[in-house]
């Protein structure tokens, strides 16, 4: 079963070093400098890349080797993320029977609405996703508030029972851990100039990442991914071969459906509020994003794809006309007003430009996502041509 | 470069950078060493010459020009805590702690970041300034839901949480927080202000027809002005709960005409409100006689920029706001000349309210002589003040909520300029919108001991 | 039976800017098999056409009437608009009154333009490209538009409203012998229906009875061979991109004194109309103005309180929450391509 090439082992390794140093790595910039702005190395930032990672690594297990293009992904994650808040309230704040019943709660959902719309292909499969999404999300908003909390989101209150951990005593909320290892320890590591975010909710969310990683790896080179790439190129002709596809997809459908699920439950881990947002279409949309961005079918793609949207969402949008004024400040004012202007339609409030602009160009000059984008320069400066089929022109996003 | 200084230092709601205090430490030693610094006291604790705090607007999404209104506000805030600008409501501020050079000695810098309306997005940015940015309060918003969500992260944080625009009972109700303060007014307030008026306006034997959005807020509003109307006299034919999502009210208006009713009070706030409004005159309901009297239709909370998005169909329309530029005492008057000149347009009660809101907390700050969230909080609970715009006004100890006089507003029959669309009706003095901390509708919070964190 | 009719009433109006934008989607989609994430702009686009043609209008020379003052006590300045100072006080009135029906005259050539320079500079590009980097490249396109739009007209909805001719309501209770005020129905939105229907047949008219509408559908049918006879589809299709650009552009200026326009009016939409579309079934024009108006209706049916109050009973509260969604996975499981789809259609 153990097929992995060197080429594998290998990106898996870089996956490993790349998330172990982030901390790092995220944070080249010295504090107080002015390009500071652009350092992305807080835990919070992290743990989003990271839980956004295996959002985006699940996603492709599904859209990247079937084809079926889900737009109702996002349910998942918030279902996810509701079963977590309830296991802390419930039960304990410890994270791990949280993420075990995020994982089988959207693992069921998945199951239930999977077996359902799969029954259809092609744009009927997304819109009738997208329809139970939405649905999910309407009523998540206001008729099941007694179990959503609605617009403000689910918290953990002080009366909470919580079985396990005996109820909280009074004063203050609790805080999520792994048996007593709160998940919002830092360490901040100063190095000259520099401070370096070492946090324990993000190392969790990093080594979930690397398990995800690593089974989507497993997935993509099983006997069952090559079953899924065989149903994306051709279904017709599998089928005539006398083969069902459906419970194929279906697994599919469920495995990704679960890895929403842990990345909902991850979230919650980390700052437990679930809000009804995170199951609306544009956060289905968003995930879908990612892994076209990233490159649909690849298997570092999604990872990279999650890190670019939210970086913009974190960085950008905090850049604001003061911010501005202080990087320019050496320039002769005239001059300084003029580039401020020019660039406050770009940054802070208009970061959404920025981002729609990013995506055109990407998809434009390259089809391949991201991840087109490094074989390029890989490709550039020479060596490692001969490549798995992982690179760009292997995939052929689904239609 | 050889890292002179190497160390970790343990926090729970980290900090950037608190350490360059104990530079001595790492010199002289080629490899960095690990040295377990002191806890700092409280979360963000600010060592430098600066304390920032962090402005948490919606910046994209329907509510972005609300936001923008706020930023230009905190701006102004913070301009004159610095001791720029001509000082704006400090000079007429009842408390004279403040003396224009940043807050304790310290120089007042912002971040500013966007809650895009979602509560999720909204904590992520609002972490952002704490992790990232060492913010050590955390002030804005433009909804509940966000309000409470991010009131929460603060409470965990250990940061003070100065909420912006946010109306409804649960902020300082059943989701009260200790690190968290509103100085806005809230659902009950409006009914119990809006209802004498009503009452009289309108007479005691009307039937109300309500529509309301179908979420938390839509939820808490209208039971407070059922609650006050009918305590008047006046009778509820139906509730109606339609869907955030919706855009278009026609479906919901028509029935209307055909219930009985003579009043329609229509539940909602930001797009919701400009549309179902602007819907409900194009069916000509004002025009109409029900039950021999006119039919009239009410928005319990009005905003400046609904009113402008509403345009016409806003004349002659009764609701609440928390504050308006034409009022005529002096507090409003220094902000509004100060707004107005720095923006040349008057303030929004938004922007009102989180000007008042920064001023607060620096005072605070000031008179606790310190910035840990405990003395900030102490400092804020049950304190006086005038001079903010509101008239005398009192920070409840109990739940952290701001009371003072409310302004039950009416569209202007014809405004001077764009800026005058809406009319002061009456200024309903504080002790008629006043409740009892554990009012059934404030029922079931608790604010927990104040949080610094670290 | 009152509320009844109105919410028939009310359906059809709804149902008809449904239709108009999910027209246009399956015209281009037809037509070029392009997905256009950007439809939606479009329509937004068309409104503030109206926007702006409101603001052309008002366009002031300012005095300064030291008589009175502004809000800080400065002199008031005082805005005449143009168009009174050059046509006098009641035809400029009168033009501003009329801005909306006028701003049909702007946005006919804007939106041709803006469909003709995105066809050619992007989608044109994109017809070889699978369907999700077109939608990928269209939802891009679609928010900066809608940002461009955001940072010059700002966030806050800007009232449009209709000719003062037309505020008001028609009673038609008193047409079908009822009691007066029992089915009123404001005069604009019936213009609304009125004008939707107008387009509507206006498209399929031509579709059907012009040469060029002709070599269009035998395009869509099956445009290689229509290639091989000589003809030159691609700029027919070109002109469609156009005309169904227009098509939003014009329901989205008519469509301001309903709702006043803001910039992200068109995602609100977006949505909905691809859902109308696929459960039209993919490719029919027919199908998708039927699902428009089906979705309309039941969408208004599900908002009387008799209906909630039925399926609260059966433990389906809020359910003009969810009925267009749950309409369409019924629409979608019982009939596999929609109400009219072919087949072979975006199936695979």
């Amino acid at each position: 079963m153990n097929t992995f090439s060197k080429a594998d082992k290998n990106t898996l390794l870089f996956v490993i070093i790349i998330t172990m140093l982030a901390p790092f790595i995220l944070n080249p910039f010295p504090e107080g400098s002015a390009m500071a702005q652009f350092n992305a190395g807080y835990p919070d930032l992290m743990q989003r890349f990271a839980i956004f990672g295996i959002l985006a690594v699940g996603f492709n297990i599904l859209f990247g080797l079937t084809g079926y293009l889900s737009f109702g992904h996002a349910a998942f994650l918030g279902v996810g993320s509701y079963s977590a808040v309830w296991m802390f309230k419930l039960l304990s704040m410890n994270i791990i029977p949280a993420l075990i019943l995020s994982v089988i709660i959207a693992g069921i959902f998945a199951l239930v609405i999977g077996f359902i719309s799969l029954r259809r292909s092609g744009i009927y499969f997304s819109i009738l996703t997208l329809a139970f999404a939405q649905m999910s999300f309407s009523l998540a908003y206001s008729v099941l508030t007694p179990i959503t909390n609605g617009e403000t989101g689910l918290q953990i209150t002080l009366n909470d029972p919580r079985i396990l951990d005996g109820g909280t005593g009074a004063g203050n909320l609790p805080v999520t851990g792994l048996f007593g290892l709160e998940m919002r320890n830092t360490f901040t590591l100063d190095l000259g100039a520099w401070a370096f975010q070492f946090n324990v909710g993000y190392y969790i969310c990093a080594i979930f990442l690397i398990l995800a990683f690593y089974l989507s790896m497993r997935i993509f080179r099983s006997p069952f991914g090559l079953m899924l790439r065989a149903i994306k190129t051709n279904q017709t002709r599998l089928n005539y071969t006398g083969l069902n596809s459906r419970p194929y997809t279906l697994a599919a459908f469920v495995i990704s459906g679960m890895y929403a699920g842990l990345a909902g439950g991850l979230m919650a881990a980390m700052d437990p509020l679930a809000g009804a947002e995170r199951m609306q279409w544009t956060a289905s949309g968003e995930i879908v994003l990612m892994t076209i961005l990233g490159g649909a079918g690849t298997l570092l793609g999604p990872v990279l794809g999650a890190g670019f949207i939210k970086y913009f969402e974190n960085i950008f949008s905090k850049i604001n006309d003061n911010v501005l004024h202080t990087w320019f400040s050496i320039l002769p004012d005239g001059l300084e007003n003029a580039i401020v202007w020019v660039l406050h339609f770009f940054v802070g409030k208009g970061w959404h430009l920025t981002l729609g602009m990013l995506f055109m160009l990407v998809v434009i000059f390259l089809p391949g996502g991201l991840m087109e984008g490094a074989d390029r320069i890989r490709a550039r400066f020479g060596r490692n041509k001969g490549k798995g089929e992982d690179t760009p022109n292997a995939t052929n996003p689904a239609e | 470069m050889r890292p002179d200084l190497g160390r970790i230092t343990m926090s729970n709601f980290t900090r950037r950078g608190l350490l360059k205090t104990g530079a001595v430490a790492g010199a002289g030693l080629a490899m960095p060493t690990l040295i377990t610094s002191p806890l700092a006291a409280y979360t963000n604790e600010p060592t430098g010459g600066s304390v920032t705090l962090g402005f948490n607007v919606p910046q994209t999404g329907p509510y972005a020009d609300e936001g923008a209104d706020e930023l230009r506000a905190y701006q102004l805030a913070v301009e004159h805590l610095n001791g720029g600008g001509d000082g704006g409501m400090m000079n007429t501020f009842s408390s004279k702690a403040l003396k224009g050079n940043g807050i304790l000695g310290k120089k007042v810098e912002y971040v500013t970041g966007d809650t895009q309306t979602k509560s999720d997005a909204a904590r992520a940015s609002a972490k952002s300034m704490i992790e990232k940015d060492g913010a050590i309060m955390i002030t804005g918003g433009s909804s509940s839901g966000v309000a409470v969500a991010v009131q929460g992260l603060c409470q965990e944080a250990g940061v003070i949480f100065m909420a912006g625009l946010t109306h409804s009972n649960d902020t300082t109700g059943k989701d009260k927080k200790a690190n968290g303060f509103r100085h806005f007014f809230n659902g009950y307030m409006s009914g119990a202000a809006l209802a004498p008026v009503l009452a009289k306006e309108y007479g005691t034997d009307r039937r109300a027809y309500h529509l309301t959005a179908d979420y938390t807020w839509g939820w808490t509003q209208q039971e407070s002005i059922q609650q006050a109307t009918e305590a008047k006299g006046w009778s509820t034919v139906n509730n109606v709960l339609t869907p955030l999502a919706t855009t278009d009210f026609s479906s919901y208006i028509a029935p209307v005409l055909n219930s009985g009713a003579d009043v329609l009070v229509l539940n909602h706030y930001g797009g919701n409100m400009v549309n179902s409004l602007t819907n409900a005159v194009q069916f000509g309901l004002r025009d109409k006689q029900v039950n021999g009297k006119n039919f009239e239709i009410v928005v319990p909370l009005y905003s400046e920029l609904m009113a402008k998005g509403a345009g016409e169909n806003i004349k002659g329309i009764l609701g609440s706001t928390n504050w308006s530029w034409t009022l005529g005492d002096d507090g409003t008057k220094a902000f509004v000349k100060a707004f107005g000149e720095k923006y040349g347009f008057p303030p929004s009660n938004a922007a009102q309210t989180v000007y008042a809101q920064t001023l607060l907390y620096a005072d605070a700050c000031e008179r606790a002589g310190t910035f840990n969230p405990c003395g900030i909080a102490e400092a804020l609970e049950g304190f006086e003040f005038d001079g903010l715009g509101n008239g005398p006004t009192l920070y409840r100890k109990e739940d952290h909520q701001c009371f003072k006089d409310v302004l039950v507003m009416k569209g202007k029959d014809n405004p001077t300029n764009e800026y005058d669309a809406l009319e002061i009706v009456e200024v309903t003095p504080r002790a008629q919108v006043e409740y009892a901390p554990d009012h059934p509708m404030f029922a079931g919070g608790d604010l927990g001991q104040c949080n610094p964190g670290a | 039976m009152d509320q009844f009719l109105l919410q028939v009433l009310n359906g059809l109006d709804k149902g008809s800017a449904y239709a108009l934008i999910a027209l246009g989607l399956t015209l281009i989609f037809g037509t070029l098999g392009v997905v256009n994430f950007a439809h939606g702009a479009l329509f937004m686009v068309g409104a503030f056409c109206a926007v702006s043609m409101q603001k052309i209008f008002e366009i002031s020379k300012i005095t300064i009437d030291a008589t009175k003052t502004d809000f800080l006590g400065n002199p008031l300045k005082v805005k005449t608009p143009y168009v009174i100072e050059w046509f006098g006080e009641s035809a400029g009135n009168a033009m501003i009154n009329w801005s909306v029906p006028l701003a049909i005259l702007l946005a006919i050539p804007v939106m041709l333009l803006v469909g003709y320079i995105m066809e050619r500079g992007l989608i044109k590009h994109f017809y070889k490209r699978p369907h999700a980097d077109q939608i990928l490249v269209t939802f891009g396109l679609a928010i900066v538009i809608q940002e461009i739009v955001k940072a010059s007209y700002g966030a806050n909805p800007i009232p449009t409203p209709a000719p003062s001719q037309f505020v008001g309501s028609f009673d038609f209770g008193v047409l079908l012998g009822m009691d007066p005020n029992a089915v009123i129905y404001p005069y604009w939105r019936l213009i609304y229906f009125a004008f939707s229907a107008v387009i509507i047949s206006a498209v399929f008219a031509f579709l059907r009875f012009t040469t060029f509408g002709m070599v269009v559908r035998a395009g869509m049918a099956d445009r290689e061979t229509v290639g091989l006879l000589g003809i030159n589809i691609d700029r027919r299709f070109t002109l469609m991109f156009g005309a169904a650009a227009a098509v939003a552009g014009l329901a989205g200026v008519m469509y301001t004194p309903i709702n006043s326009p803001n910039y992200h009016m068109g995602m609100d939409f977006l949505v909905l109309s691809f859902v109308v579309v696929v459960v039209g079934g993919m490719g029919s024009l027919p199908g998708a103005v039927l699902a428009g108006f089906m979705l309309g209706i039941l969408e208004s049916f599900a908002s009387m309180n008799a209906v909630k109050e039925f399926f609260e009973m059966l433990y389906l509260p809020s359910i003009d929450q969810i009925i267009i969604y749950l309409v369409a996975i019924i629409v979608l499981l019982t009939r596999p391509r929609g109400l009219m789809g072919k087949a072979g259609v975006m199936e695979e």
